[in-house]
Formats: C-alpha cells, structure tokens, sequence
C-alpha cells in the first residue's frame, strides 16, 4: 500500500465495512452454523439444549415426505434446468440470425422473468385448472375427450410446476446466451462460412464450446434457483395433490412455522446446503485458478 | 460491466437471408415460441375483463363478450393493502442496500483494507446459500430484539441478503474507474467519506440505476422474507395475494384472481417495459458473477 501521507482515520475503510462484516459474521456464518448445531439437538417448538447427535437426520431420511420432496426435486431440477438451458439457447440462436422485430421479441421472451413466483404460479395454475384453461380451450376446438389434469394428477403435478417455471426463467437463459453469442469474434462465422461448414455444425462444434463460460454460469443460476424452489409451488399446488409436490424449502418452511419441529428442518436445511457446495465449489474453483491473484482487473463485471 | 445485450444487431450476423425455407422456419420457430411466452398474459388480461359466467362457458383464448371492470375494483379491495405494504418494504429495502453495497464496493476497490476480501468471499458464497439454513435463527435473534414481525424486520433482512450482489456490482463498476482519480483525491486530501460523497457517488448514477431496478424487482417479487418477517401487518403483496387465492374457500373467482395478479405484477413489468435494456444489464451484471 502506499504510505499515507497524514494518517487521517486508518480505520474509516474498516468501519464503513461493519455492515457487511456483521452480515457475513453474524446472519450468514454465525447463524448457518446455528442451523447446524440444532439440526443435532431434540429441538422441536423452541431449541433445546438436548444433544442427540445424528438423529435428526436419521428421522429425516426416514421420513417420507422428506424422501419425497427429494425425489420431486431431482426430477424437477433435471427437467427445469435442460428445458431452460435447451428452450434458451434456440431462443438465443434464432433471434441472432438478423431477424426483424429482434427487440420486440427480446421483450416477449424476457418479460415472464419480471414477474414473481407467486405471479407465474397463480397464472399457470389457472391456466392448467381442469375444467377450465387450456383443457376447456382444447375441448372448445372439439376435442371433447381432451384431458390436462397435470396440476391435480398425483404423479403429474411437479411436472406443471416445471411447464410455469421454466416459462418464467427460460428468457433469462435466452438474455444471457445472446449475450455470449454476441461476444463471439465475427470472424469465426466468415472462416466457415468460407470453408462451406453448415451454420448448425458451427453452432454445436464451436459456438457451443466457446459459451463455455456463459453456460457454467446459467447452470449456476438454474441450480441455485432448484434448490431455492419454494415460491412457484406454494403458488401453484401448495406441495399438493396431497404431497405429491413437496419440495425440500417448503419442508423445511412447514417444519419450521406450521409443525413446530425445528430440529428435523434445520436437519433438513443442511441438507441443501450439500447440492449449493457441490454446484459452487468447482465453479469457485475455477474461477480462482481463471481471475485469481490479479489486484485489480479493469471493466470485468 | 457484463457484456449486456448490445443494441439490435450491430455485430456477427452470421449468415444473410439465403434460403427462403429457412428464413420461414426461424420465424416460424419464434412465433410460435413467442405465442407461447405471451399466452398467460393474454389469459390473465381476458380474463380479468370477463364476468364469472362467460370464464366457465368459453375458453381462455376467447375475448370478453361482456367487457366489465367489477374484478378489478374487486382485486383492489383485496390487495390494496398489501400493494402499499410492499411501497413501504420496497422504498428503504431499495435506498438502503444500494448505499451499503456502495460504500462496500467503493472500500473494497480503493482502500482494501486487511481481510475485506476474505469477508467479500464470504459474501459472495452467502448468496447461493438457501434463506432456509439462515431464516430461522434470524427470526429467533429478532424476536430477541424485539424487531420480529415488523416493517425494520423486512427492510433489516432485504439488506443483508441483498448486500452479496450490490455490494458485488459497485465492486465492479469501481474497478473500472481509473485509480490515478482515486489517488489525485488523496492527494488533494480528501478522506474516505469525503472522496466517496464528492468522487465517486456521483459517477456512479449508472450503476446506481441498474441496482435499484434489481433491488426494486427483487423485493417486490419477494415472497418468502415477506411471508416469515413482515408480519400480518405489513405483509408485501406477494404474500397477501397468495392469501386471497389460496386460501378462500368457496367458487375461485378467476376474473378478479387475475386482475388481483396482474396488479400484483404490474410494477415489477412497467420497470422492465420501461427500463428495458437496463433491466438486462442489471441481471446480466448480477450473474455474472466476478
């Protein structure tokens, strides 16, 4: 650091850092670790002091609600992130191909992202509503014995909650994608349009690999959005019919505030902890050995 | 800053219109898809303009045979509340964060002090981590307080979880300022606050802009912070919305859920419409995370 001429206040930096300092501290690893310690004591209304090792999370992998939620969430992550990556991607490719209205469509791609959770649940969860909605549209045309009873079918209604949310966040992929192929040095579409490649073999052999980055980060986004998965199916299902919708945030919610159990949820709530790690601990990985150890880097966001 | 969206094809057009068949089929492809995307809005606005009757005999596509405003003096009733509600959550959880991020992004790039990268870190990798594992001892240490279920209970916990990203895009955006202007302030003897109020604020409108229409949208759409700390009081929209439609009992009454939705919605669109290209940006910019 350079001397500093008159030591006015060496500890103004240090002071204007205290908000975030007791954030990081305090909310973030003071009460994750909280969360931990409870997670191995009795705690049900309140917390309790009583220590009883891993039993909590024997109870919680006994408990069928729990195996549920995670079996929901496995297939819902799986589904929301490849149709969100794949229905992204082509939007991406097929607006950048000097198409007219390339605003206006941006804008009808985008404009489901601005909207909340709770919003996109409630529109789709009419939409999807038997009786009426899509199915009483379908039947209109004549389809008489059209059925979508998705959201109130058992082994259907996850699958719904995948149709809205990924409505909502595919022109989120499709923004950041068309930014990567935007990024894309020109040249490389003239090299093979003179080597007589076929546009779609460009796209899969080089332009795929060179959004690398943009997709590591999509991936990132959609994986923490999976897990933090609780909003859309309050909105849309309540985790029903019966539970057939449960995921694991809305376990945890009800444990926690409906069920009064809070050592199962904060059993529960490490448990999520583990696929966030596994998503970010190579991605922060990479990213130190790509930006690391340079002090400051100019216009990189 | 993140390589936004740049305007309308400047750059990288890759092939010219050549084949007929397959300039129909890439329109083909994003008309379809874009009925698709603009089929829940087209329902949403229909519906809320049609009387009960007329939703249980036609389908949504059809237009409103009888245009009526009723669902939607209706919906007001119900969520009025709750749309001021979430003006006075969203005001201070606005102004707040992106005056702390600010200062955290402008200590963070020009003076660095010892182990405020380390905490940055911790920040950042906070961010991922689902409000699950923390909401629960933060509920309990407000209640401590005694702040637990009330408006500075909301605007507390906006703050600290939407410091990762506003302290990280100030960050950035100060990285690019050339450092020689930072060093020509001290020089000229200016402290900390000082050369933050006079330098550095007020270059920073632009990005001070794309925070606020991230910080907006994002505790507008809130559902989960509102639904565990705001308390019955001062429950954000979001949550008392959900109340109206999930929880009545009785005949749905579609037209007015979805003018109560629609409404619910329309701030967080009418930034997006209006602030377009920004909004982009802004997203763009938190996730690409630095």
């Amino acid at each position: 650091m350079l001397a500093r001429p008159f030591s006015l206040n060496r500890f103004t930096p240090h002071a204007a850092l205290l908000p975030m300092a007791l954030t990081v501290l305090v909310a973030y690893i003071g009460a994750a670790l909280w969360t931990f310690r409870t997670s191995l004591t009795a705690s049900r209304t309140f917390p309790s002091e009583k220590w009883i090792g891993l039993a909590q999370y024997v109870r919680l992998f006994d408990n069928e609600r729990w195996m549920l939620s995670l079996n929901n969430l496995a297939v819902y992550g799986v589904l929301f992130i490849i149709a969100c990556m794949v229905i992204g991607f082509l939007l991406a490719v097929f607006i950048d191909q000097n198409v007219r209205g390339e605003g206006l469509l941006r804008t009808v791609f985008l404009y489901p992202y601005a909207m909340s959770f709770i919003a996109t649940g409630l529109v789709w969860q009419w939409l999807l509503t038997p009786g009426s909605g899509i199915e009483a549209t379908v039947q209109s045309f004549g389809f008489s014995s059209f059925r979508f009873e998705w959201i109130i079918d058992q082994d259907m209604a996850i699958y719904a909650v995948v149709i809205a949310t990924v409505w909502q966040a595919s022109g989120l992929v499709m923004a950041l994608m068309l930014a990567g192929l935007r990024g894309i040095d020109p040249e490389i579409w003239k090299a093979a349009r003179l080597d007589g490649i076929p546009a779609w073999r460009v796209y899969v052999s080089i332009v795929l690999p060179m959004l690398g980055p943009t997709i590591a980060t999509v991936f990132l986004l959609l994986s923490t959005a999976v897990v933090k998965l609780y909003d859309a199916v309050v909105a849309m299902t309540q985790g029903g019919p019966g539970i057939a919708s449960e995921v694991p945030a809305k376990f945890i919610m009800d444990h926690l505030f409906l069920r009064s159990n809070v050592g199962l949820a904060s059993a529960g709530a490490v448990m999520l902890l583990i696929p966030v790690l596994a998503v970010l601990a190579p991605y922060a990985y990479a990213r130190s050995r790509g930006f690391g150890k340079r002090p400051r880097q100019k216009g990189h966001a | 800053m993140a390589a936004a969206v740049p305007p309308s094809a400047t750059c990288a057009a890759p092939r010219r219109k050549r084949l007929n068949a397959a300039r129909i089929g890439v329109y083909a492809f994003l008309f379809s898809a874009a009925l698709f995307f603009l089929l829940p809005l087209y329902a949403m606005i229909t519906t809320s303009f049609k009387p009960m009757d007329e939703i249980r005999m036609g389908s949504v596509l059809a237009l409103p045979a009888q245009f009526t405003l009723d669902p939607w003096r209706n919906a007001w009733d119900q969520v009025s509340v709750g749309f001021w509600n979430s003006v006075a959550i969203t005001v201070p959880s606005t102004i707040l964060p992106i005056l702390i991020g600010a200062i955290n992004g402008y200590a963070l790039s020009f003076w660095r002090p010892r182990f405020a990268n380390l905490l940055f870190g911790v920040l950042m990798a906070g961010a991922f981590i689902p409000v699950q594992v923390m909401i629960y001892p933060l509920v309990w240490m407000m209640a401590k307080a005694g702040l637990f279920g009330s408006l500075p209970a909301i605007v507390l916990v906006h703050c600290i979880f939407g410091m990762p990203v506003m302290t990280l895009l100030f960050r950035n955006y100060y990285a690019s300022v050339p450092h020689e202007l930072f060093q020509a302030a001290r020089i000229d003897g200016g402290g900390f606050w000082r050369i933050f109020a006079q330098v550095m604020l007020p270059m920073s409108l632009p990005i001070i802009v794309v925070a606020a229409i991230m910080q907006i949208t994002g505790v507008w759409n809130d559902y989960i912070l509102g639904l565990v700390f705001a308390g019955r009081d001062n429950a954000p929209m979001t949550v008392q919305l959900n109340n109206v439609i999930n929880t009545t009992t009785g005949v749905r009454l579609y037209n007015v859920n979805m003018a109560a939705t629609i409404l619910t919605a329309a701030v967080p669109l009418a930034i997006y419409f209006f602030s377009g290209r920004w909004f982009v940006r802004g997203i763009a910019a938190g996730a690409v995370k630095g």
